[in-house]
């Protein structure tokens, strides 16, 4: 996903001279082509987040469309009071990219991991939090966030995510899409999970039971319209995402539940419990521990089935 | 217009000090002293005439940006800016008030004029230096001022800033730290180890010069220095309440209000009874 960032911020800036890079110190080499193609507008804002987000909004409200690019949790926990006050108050466009991020980096211990990001973001007035799915999702996100008037976050993975679409898909910030039909349950999954969520149709169609799968790039704002269509339509809905349980993205859903009155199908949470990951390990190991393997979520669907 | 005199901008201050004092007064708002010590810089940057603002024309893509860091000083920076015809004076009748737009702090859309949202300390340097590398990126000729309180310097964030800008070489930026010797519960050079505190702005690669915050010869002088290669800083050596006897360097007016008495004698205090 970080290539596909890299090569879709250089071909964006090479046609709009607005567009600005900015990283926190990270991607050794990543950046050389911008650089080379685009000289005078990348900028290594050091290990510095707090001021590279400072930077970037005062870049934002100057009249350019800066983008701020570092390790997930760096650039968003860690500089959490930047985003509300400098971009958000302010109303500052700019484009926080997130690399990395839930347990993209789980060999690197909880230092690393970000499950928290979209339960906080997700609280600041104005801002867009996207969570496209594979690299060629994230060249129609980034292009859609540096079009959006207001401040966009965008949470990727790292490198090496297979593709699920051959193509970079229509992204419209707010929209979610069927990417599988299937009348037993609906599967919800936002982001770096959908390929999970995927499999797992795949296991419980092995099984006779077909289930429809929807992707929901954007966690804020919700695709309400989408929302209502799947819980008048299914009893069992699955929400999947590699992000903290609590405030995540299936809290998200369950709020709008509750407001729209759209509490009759059953709800499956899958995400990372309230637990840091002790364990050394790879990213898929590390899912396991959080039941968000395709085989696990397939088996909590088949079982809620029959129960 | 005419470049207004020293003895202009002295009476200017003293006058926008009867105003905060009065605001404070009036909407039984804290933050006095800290609003007070730096008047005569933000005096100095919208009306000497060393930087280019223009009250008509607030969003104008070339004016320079002058940004109050230490947004608690907030009702020094309305009175100034109404002042300068940004929004009917009248507007600061209603300061803190229910409904107003003129919040304890500046915000976005608090009032034409007003760059960015502050309160929160060590945010407006790293907002600041965003907008000045956006002026050199654009071509644009602005400049970017920016005013700290020396209890913001405690904030790392403001040295992230520094550190940003001396490698970006960001000259045409022009800060202050309005140096009172105060912060909120104490002495600024002992709740954290500042001093030398112009030593450290030099040490961490600015153009860092020292002055007496209340001469307004010497920071309108400051602000019309030709460029170095470097971001600028002046260490403005100031007094805390500075203009009322009773107020200047005691603590106690951080967060005390003035009564109507006291009101009434610091304004014969500043010569405008």
């Amino acid at each position: 996903m970080r290539n596909a960032f890299a090569d879709e911020i250089t071909r964006m800036a090479q046609a709009d001279a607005r567009v600005h890079l900015l990283s926190g110190d990270i991607g050794n080499r990543l950046f050389n082509k911008f650089q080379e193609k685009c000289p005078g507008r990348f900028f290594n804002c050091g290990v510095a987040e707090a001021n590279m987000i400072s930077v970037g909004a005062g870049m934002a409200l100057s009249g350019l469309r800066p983008v701020a690019y570092t390790i997930t949790t760096f650039i968003t926990a860690r500089c959490f009071e930047q985003i509300k006050l400098d971009v958000c108050y302010n109303e500052a466009p700019l484009v926080i990219v997130g690399v990395g991020a839930g347990l993209s980096y789980a060999s690197l211990g909880p230092t690393h991991h970000s499950f928290e990001d979209i339960a906080i973001l997700r609280t600041l007035p104005g801002l867009s939090v996207l969570a496209p799915a594979d690299p060629a999702e994230v060249r129609s996100a980034l292009r859609a966030a540096v079009a959006h008037p207001g401040p966009v976050y965008i949470r990727i993975g790292k490198k090496g995510e297979p593709a699920i679409f051959s193509e970079p898909p229509e992204f419209v910030i707010g929209r979610a899409r069927t990417v599988r039909t299937g009348g037993a349950a609906c599967l919800i999954a936002t982001g770096l999970v959908l390929l999970e969520a995927l499999h797992a149709a795949d296991a419980l169609a092995a099984r006779g039971i077909d289930v429809e799968v929807v992707h929901m790039p954007t966690i804020k704002p919700l695709d309400a319209a989408m929302l209502a269509s799947v819980f008048h339509r299914h009893t069992l809905v699955g929400l999947v995402e590699e992000a903290a349980l609590a405030g995540g993205f299936g809290g998200a859903v369950l709020e709008w539940a509750a407001d729209a009155d759209a509490r009759s199908a059953r709800v499956l949470r899958f995400g990372m419990p309230d637990e840091f990951r002790h364990e050394a390990g790879e990213q898929e190991y590390a899912r396991s521990l959080c039941g968000l393997r395709a085989g696990q979520i397939a088996d909590r669907v088949a079982a809620a089935l029959k129960g | 217009m005419t470049t207004p005199s020293i003895a202009e901008l002295q009476a200017i201050a003293r006058e926008t000090r009867a105003e905060v004092i009065a605001m404070s007064h009036r909407a039984e708002t804290p933050h006095l002293g800290s609003a007070l010590s730096c008047v005569d810089i933000l005096v100095a940057c919208y009306f000497s005439g060393a930087l280019r603002v223009f009250p008509d024309r607030p969003q104008d893509p070339d004016r320079d940006r002058i940004i109050l860091s230490k947004g608690h000083a907030a009702m020094a920076l309305y009175s100034v800016l109404a002042r300068k015809g940004y929004f009917p004076a009248d507007q600061l009748l209603a300061f803190n008030r229910e409904g107003s737009r003129l919040q304890e702090h500046p915000g976005p859309q608090s009032t034409p004029g007003v760059e960015v949202a502050t309160g929160s300390l060590g945010h407006g340097l790293g907002t600041g230096l965003g907008m000045a590398l956006a002026a050199r990126s654009l071509g644009k000729a602005y400049r970017v001022a920016v005013i700290l309180s020396d209890g913001e310097c405690n904030e790392g964030s403001t040295w992230e800033a520094a550190l940003f800008g001396a490698a970006q070489q960001l000259a045409n930026v022009a800060a202050f730290v309005d140096y009172n010797k105060w912060q909120a519960t104490g002495r600024s050079d002992e709740v954290l180890a500042l001093r030398p505190l112009r030593e450290k702005w030099a040490a961490f690669g600015w153009d860092a010069v020292e002055l007496d915050g209340h001469d307004m010869a010497a920071l309108a002088g400051y602000l019309r220095a030709p460029p170095s290669g470097k971001p600028r800083i002046a260490i403005c050596h100031t007094v805390k309440g500075k203009g009322c006897s009773f107020m200047e360097d005691d603590n106690n007016w951080h967060y005390r209000v003035p009564t109507a008495d006291e009101v009434v004698q610091a304004r014969r205090e500043l010569g405008l009874a």
